[in-house]
């Protein structure tokens, strides 16, 4: 849980790492769910892997549906790291096999954290940067 | 029954009639103040005379659904209709205390935070009734946006037919081909809505993406 000083400065926060594994076998409505459920206990979460394109609209429109009624919810800063590099055919094919055995993109990486603390997240191809809010 | 035939057989004509003039949907998507309803009026402007909204230095100026049916685009000697649906900027948070420095009310601001959120909601509801989608981004913007390759991989997704627009380059911090080498696998114009610069090469495209749909 993210603490606050008594100026109001952050002390500290929680990152939660969630493996694919735990999402696999959820639908939809319970993976957008348990999501939103860490990130309103003001928690960061690194997921193993990424939702589909599907439910990443999803979230944003669950989250835009909770601001003005979840008591100081400003919504949430989210970055999903992955390979992009252009691939030969084979190399997609040999991707969408191993995606396909193991129920997702496990070669990438989900970041959520709310707007409250999570100011902004920087990402450029090599790098990414969080930024906390003060 | 022979009022069905006939039924059949006008309806038969008027499809006959229309057949090839199909009004393509064409959608602005985007993250908040990059462009889209200037894009989106100056097409308007050009082809019809008229404007579809209004444009703000402030972000979220627009908070709803905006459209405009049966514009005819022509373009060397070809010729398309289209409807043109501008939509809010997509985002994943909002704040009203953004808005307080604009010089408005904090009751407003709220207002405006409010609207702007349902915003989003519908751009994402409007997503899957797309033929062609114009993703408009700002140009002096960094391209790896979360927002950005969620919407356009939404909608590859869905099969719609994305166009990645490069607005705003008559700014000296403009730089498209940041943009390009972002989203390596997409077709990217640069233009600037506000000036009306490169606009051929946009219609272009949009001639060029219609003919595959």
């Amino acid at each position: 849980m993210k603490k606050r000083g008594k100026f109001g400065k952050i002390k500290g926060f929680v990152i939660q790492f969630i493996p694919y594994s735990e999402i696999k076998d959820l639908d939809s409505n319970k993976r957008i769910r348990k999501i939103l459920d860490i990130v309103l206990k003001n928690n960061i979460i690194i997921l193993q892997g990424r939702l589909r394109p599907e439910e990443e609209t999803r979230l944003i429109g669950d989250t835009m549906a909770m601001i003005g009624h979840v008591k100081n919810f400003k919504g949430i800063e989210l970055a999903v790291i992955s390979n992009n590099k252009e691939l030969n055919i084979f190399s997609k094919l040999r991707k969408k096999i191993a995606n396909f055995f193991s129920g997702g993109d496990l070669g990438a990486i989900t970041i959520i954290g709310p707007a409250t603390i999570v100011k902004e997240i920087k990402r450029n191809p090599k790098k990414i940067e969080l930024m906390l809010n003060r | 029954m022979a009022m069905k035939i006939l039924r059949n057989f006008f309806k038969r004509i008027f499809l006959n009639i229309f057949k090839g003039r199909k009004e393509i949907k064409l959608g602005f998507y985007g993250p908040p103040n990059v462009g889209k309803t200037s894009l989106a009026n100056k097409i308007c402007k050009d082809f019809t005379g008229e404007e579809i909204g209004k444009v703000s230095k402030i972000p979220h100026e627009t908070r709803n659904i905006q459209f405009k049916e049966k514009v005819e685009i022509s373009y060397k000697g070809k010729k398309m209709v289209l409807k043109l649906i501008d939509t809010p900027g997509i985002t994943t948070k909002v704040d009203y205390e953004d808005f307080l420095k604009y010089k408005m009310s904090k009751k407003e601001a709220k207002k405006r935070a409010k609207e702007a959120t349902q915003g989003v909601i519908e751009s994402i509801k409007w997503l899957d009734d797309m033929d062609l989608v114009v993703v408009v981004l700002d140009a002096t913007e960094n391209p790896y946006n979360q927002v950005n390759i969620t919407i356009i991989g939404n909608l590859v997704a869905r099969k719609i037919p994305v166009l990645i627009v490069a607005n705003k380059i008559d700014l000296k911090k403009a730089d498209v081909k940041r943009i390009e080498a972002a989203f390596p696998e997409y077709e990217v114009v640069g233009i600037s809505a506000k000036y009306g610069k490169n606009l051929e090469e946009f219609y272009e495209s949009i001639f060029k993406f219609v003919k595959k749909i």
